[in-house]
C-alpha cells in the first residue's frame, strides 16, 4: 500500500468532495431528491473509501469504534426527539406543526432535525458494518503492515 | 392531557429507552433503565385498557395528520389487553434479567442484550397499536430483528443456528405479509387497517383480495408457528438465554396471533374468511393437528426446555382452534387461553431459568431429584404444568372451559372431546418431569444445591401464582377477554 502514492493523493483529494456533496444532499433534501438516508450512505462510503487507501487502523483512530455505536444511537434519539418535542409542545407524537409559530417552518424544521438524526444513524450504522466485515478478514499480519 | 397520548407514549417509552442504554453502556445502568421503562410502559397499560374498554376505540394521529392519510393508533379492548399482558410479562421477565443475564451473557454485552430487549419490546407493543398496515409490518421486523439477536446471545452455540433458521423462517413469513399489504394496497389504495376494513367489503370477492388474505395468513402463521409452520420455535426457545425464552413464549407468537385475528375478523370479515370457504375448516384441522402431533412429541424431549417449547406449538393449537370456531365464544377462549397461556408458560421458563442455573443444562436427566434438591422451584414447575393440562383451579382450565363451552355452542361436541385427550397428552409429558423430579433419587454425592436465587425465583413464583389466581377467579380475565373478543368482531365501528 506504501507505494500507491497516485491512489493515496487520488483519495485526499477526493474524500473532502464526497463529504461536501453528503452534506449537499443531506441539505438539499428538503428541496430535491436527497435526504438523511442517501447522504449518511455518502459520508459513511468517505471514510470507507479512507479506510481502503489508508487501511483500517487509521479509519478507526479518525472515527473510533465508541463513537460509532454512540452516533447509531444518537440519531434515534434525535429523531425520537423531535417527535416526543411536538408532545412537550401541545401537540401530538412528531407533531411539526407546534414546533414554531408558523406551521410550515415549523414543518421544515422538524424535517430537518429529523433527517439529521437519520444522518447521524445511517452514516454509523454503514461504518459499523463495514467494521465488522473488515476487522475480522483481516488477518494480524495484515493489520500490522497497513498501519 | 397526558391521557390521550397514551397509546404513543406505550411505544416510544421502551423505544426511547432503548438507543439511551446503548449510551449509558454500564450493565447495571442498562439494567435500571430497562427495569424502569418496563414498569412504566405497564403503568400506562392500565389506564389505557380501562379508556379502551370504557370509550371503545381510541384513535391517535401521529404527527396530527388526520387518519387516513397519516399513521394511525387505533386501540380498542383487542390490541389493548394483548399490549397488557406484554408489558406486564416484560415487567416479570426485567427483574430476572439482573442475575439470570449475568450468568448466560458476556457482560460487555449487557446493555446490547437490554437496548435489544426494549427495542423488542416495543415493536410488540407497536404492532398491537398501530392501526397501518405498513407500519405494522415496520414493528414486526423490529420486533423480529431484535428477538434473532437476543436468540444468538444464549450461551449454547447452537443458539447461532436457531437465530438463523428463525431468522429465514421469520423473514420468509414477514415477506407474505408484506406482500399481501402491496396486494391490498393496489386494490384499495389506503394502508390504514380501518379504511381498509371499511373498502375491502365494498370491493367483493376479488381474487387479488384472496391472494392477499392468503399471503398475509401464510405469513403470521409463520410468526405464530402454526403447526405444521412451527420449525424454528423449539430451537429458538430452547436455545436462548432464559429470560428470552420466557419473554418470547409469552409474548411473541401471541401477539402475531392477535394480528392474524385482527385481519381474519375486522379487516376481511367473518363473511370473506370463514363463511365463503374453507378457512374455518383448514384452521381447525390444523389446530388439532397441533393439538397433538407436537404434544406427542414434546414427550419423547430429552431436554426440558425444547418440552416446553413443543408444548407451546401444542397449546397455539388450542388457541387457534378457538378463532376457527368464528364465533365470540370461541374468539373469548382464544384471547383468554392466550392470556392464560403466556403467564402459564412464561412463569415456567423463568422457574425453569432457575434450575439451569444451579444444574447447567436443561436436560431432563440432570433434574433427577429436583423435588429435594430445588423444592420451591420444582413444585411451581408442576403447577405451571397442571396448568398446562388444564387441572380447575389453575388458568388453563378457564380458557379449556370456554373451549368447550365454545365448541359447544356450535354444536361440535366431538372438539370437547379432542381437547380432553390432547389435555392427556400433556399429562404424560408433565408427569415425566414430574416423574423425574420427585421420584428419583438425587445423583450419589451431588451437593444439595439450594434454590435459584430470590430474584430469579420470585418471578417465576408471583407468574405461576397469577396463574392460580387467574384460575380461581377468573372474572377480571375472562370479562377482558370477552370485551376483547367483542371489540375484534365488532370491526371498528
Amino acid at each position: 500500500m506504501r507505494l500507491d502514492i497516485i491512489l493515496r493523493v487520488l483519495a485526499k483529494l477526493l474524500i473532502p468532495f464526497a463529504v461536501m456533496f453528503a452534506s449537499y444532499v443531506q441539505f438539499h433534501g428538503d428541496f430535491g431528491p436527497g435526504g438523511g438516508f442517501q447522504a449518511g450512505v455518502i459520508a459513511a462510503a468517505a471514510v470507507i473509501f479512507y479506510a481502503l487507501i489508508y487501511g483500517l487502523p487509521s479509519a478507526r483512530k479518525v472515527v473510533p469504534d465508541a463513537l460509532v455505536e454512540a452516533m447509531i444511537a444518537l440519531g434515534v434519539l434525535i429523531y425520537a426527539g423531535v417527535g416526543v418535542a411536538g408532545l412537550l409542545l401541545g401537540g401530538n407524537f412528531l407533531d411539526y406543526f407546534v414546533l414554531a409559530h408558523d406551521p410550515v417552518h415549523g414543518q421544515h424544521r422538524g424535517i430537518f432535525w429529523v433527517e439529521v438524526g437519520v444522518l447521524v444513524t445511517v452514516f454509523a450504522v454503514m461504518l459499523k458494518i463495514f467494521y465488522v466485515f473488515a476487522g475480522r478478514s483481516r488477518s494480524p499480519v495484515d493489520s500490522e503492515d497497513a498501519s | 392531557m397526558l391521557k390521550q397520548h397514551l397509546p404513543i407514549l406505550l411505544v416510544i417509552v421502551p423505544l426511547i429507552t432503548a438507543p439511551l442504554i446503548v449510551l449509558l453502556r454500564r450493565p447495571l445502568l442498562s439494567w435500571m433503565a430497562a427495569m424502569l421503562a418496563s414498569v412504566v410502559t405497564l403503568i400506562i397499560a392500565i389506564p389505557l385498557l380501562q379508556q379502551a374498554v370504557d370509550q371503545g376505540v381510541i384513535s391517535y394521529a401521529i404527527g396530527t395528520w388526520p387518519a387516513p392519510l397519516g399513521i394511525e393508533y387505533r386501540v380498542d379492548a383487542a390490541n389493548a389487553f394483548v399490549a397488557l399482558i406484554v408489558a406486564l410479562m416484560a415487567v416479570f421477565v426485567m427483574p430476572y434479567c439482573r442475575t439470570g443475564i449475568a450468568a448466560e451473557v458476556r457482560s460487555e454485552e449487557h446493555y446490547l442484550f437490554y437496548a435489544m430487549m426494549m427495542l423488542c419490546l416495543a415493536g410488540l407493543l407497536g404492532i398491537l397499536l398501530t392501526g397501518d398496515a405498513f407500519n405494522l409490518f415496520v414493528f414486526l421486523e423490529i420486533s423480529s430483528l431484535a428477538t434473532y439477536v437476543l436468540i444468538a446471545m444464549g450461551r449454547d452455540r447452537r443458539a447461532l443456528v436457531a437465530s438463523y433458521q428463525y431468522l429465514l423462517m421469520g423473514t420468509i413469513g414477514a415477506t407474505l405479509y408484506v406482500i399481501g399489504i402491496g396486494l391490498l394496497y393496489l386494490q384499495t389504495g389506503t394502508l390504514n387497517l380501518a379504511d381498509l376494513a371499511q373498502r375491502l367489503p365494498v370491493m367483493g370477492d376479488v381474487r387479488a383480495t384472496l391472494a392477499a388474505l392468503a399471503f398475509i395468513t401464510v405469513g403470521i402463521s409463520l410468526k405464530i408457528a402454526l403447526f405444521p409452520l412451527h420449525l424454528w420455535l423449539p430451537n429458538a426457545y430452547a436455545y436462548s438465554p432464559s429470560a428470552v425464552s420466557a419473554f418470547l413464549a409469552a409474548t411473541a407468537t401471541k401477539v402475531s396471533i392477535y394480528v392474524l385475528m385482527r385481519y381474519f375478523f375486522t379487516i376481511f370479515g367473518e363473511t370473506v374468511v370463514f363463511d365463503a370457504r374453507y378457512t374455518g375448516t383448514l384452521l381447525l384441522a390444523l389446530s388439532l393437528a397441533a393439538m397433538f402431533i407436537p404434544a406427542v412429541v414434546a414427550i419423547f424431549q430429552k431436554d426440558v426446555k425444547r418440552l416446553l417449547a413443543y408444548s407451546s406449538v401444542s397449546q397455539i393449537g388450542y388457541i387457534t382452534l378457538g378463532i376457527s370456531l368464528s364465533s365470540v365464544g370461541g374468539l373469548t377462549a382464544a384471547v383468554a387461553h392466550l392470556f392464560n397461556h403466556a403467564l402459564t408458560k412464561g412463569g415456567m421458563f423463568l422457574i425453569l431459568g432457575g434450575v439451569v442455573l444451579r444444574y447447567g443444562g436443561a436436560s431432563l436427566e440432570r433434574m433427577a431429584g429436583l423435588g429435594r434438591t430445588m423444592p420451591i422451584a420444582a413444585f411451581a414447575f408442576v403447577l405451571g404444568g397442571l396448568s398446562l393440562i388444564g387441572i380447575p383451579g389453575t388458568a388453563g382450565f378457564i380458557s379449556k372451559w370456554y373451549l368447550v363451552t365454545a365448541a359447544m355452542e356450535e354444536g361440535q361436541w366431538w372438539l370437547a372431546g379432542a381437547v380432553m385427550l390432547s389435555s392427556l397428552l400433556a399429562v404424560i409429558y408433565v408427569w415425566r418431569f414430574v416423574e423425574v423430579a420427585y421420584f428419583r433419587e438425587p445423583p450419589e454425592g451431588s451437593p444439595s444445591r439450594g434454590e435459584a436465587p430470590l430474584s430469579m425465583l420470585l418471578p417465576g413464583l408471583a407468574m405461576i401464582a397469577a396463574c392460580l389466581w387467574f384460575g380461581l377467579d377468573a372474572t377480571w380475565s375472562g370479562s377482558m377477554a370477552r370485551a376483547a373478543a367483542e371489540a375484534l368482531a365488532g370491526a371498528w365501528k
